[in-house]
């Protein structure tokens, strides 16, 4: 007999976590790169990453997650609105209108050009404000 | 004789027919289910039927593009089961 206050707990979705986790952070950052010119992007990529701590919220417990995510969630959503404001600013200080995609090219030994703009950092402020929005809302509502 | 091309559709339409059964025989499970994990197995199954449905879709179309969503869609099916699967746990022990 299971005496009735045992939390629940499954090694088996433990044990999976630990890996899942990995693969899921990985794939959004994959999404949040290629966004710009596949289908990905911000939004996706940090729905995912999202998902991931959720997941482990729930294998685990909410705060091994929180513990885990370092980062307070809301201090995510301010930084990441930050992040895409500052994108936004640097078009108006180069003297065009607010969030016009500049672009830089960035020489990279061996690998030729690459091509860095502001729309990667606006891309990387909506990833960051995903993920805490996502955050702030499953674990409050798992702590009750 | 039938080209490669051919072959590709018809195998195609014939898996879409079928993940289409699976998904209606599900959807029965789902609607008529006696009890709460009978349904939440019907959704998980009915969640990972469209994974499948969108692979071969992109498969038929050429769009690989499409295999992202794909992994993406079995993700979020895999957390909205174990999701149902604590709560089920939840009801249970109360």
């Amino acid at each position: 007999m299971v005496p009735e206050t045992t939390p629940i707990v499954s090694l088996i979705l433990r044990t999976a976590t630990r890996y899942v986790f990995a693969v899921m952070l990985l794939l959004s950052i994959f999404l949040l790169l290629r966004g710009h010119n596949e289908p990905g992007g911000g939004f996706i990529g940090g729905l995912v990453a999202g998902i991931a701590f959720v997941l482990y919220a729930i294998a685990f417990d909410v705060e091994s997650a929180r513990t885990l995510l370092r980062i307070e969630p809301r201090v995510l959503v301010g930084s990441g609105l930050l992040m895409a404001a500052f994108a936004g600013i640097i078009a108006l200080a180069l003297g065009d209108p607010f969030l016009t995609g500049e672009w830089a090219t960035i020489p990279i030994p061996l690998l030729g050009d690459t091509y860095l703009g502001t729309p990667f950092i606006f891309d990387v402020g909506v990833y960051l404000v995903v993920i805490g929005i996502t955050l702030v809302i499953v674990l409050t509502l798992a702590e009750e | 004789m039938l080209g490669d091309f051919e072959l590709l559709t018809l195998t195609s339409n014939l898996v879409l027919g079928m993940l289409i059964l699976t998904m209606m025989l599900s959807f029965i499970r789902l609607v008529r289910g006696p009890s709460l994990p009978d349904r939440v197995v019907a959704l998980d199954l009915i969640g990972s039927t469209v994974a499948g449905i969108i692979a071969v879709y992109a498969v038929a179309n050429r769009q690989p593009i499409f295999v992202d969503v794909a992994i993406v869609m079995a993700l979020v099916i895999f957390l909205g089961t174990i999701a149902f699967a604590r709560f089920v746990e939840k009801r249970i022990t109360r």
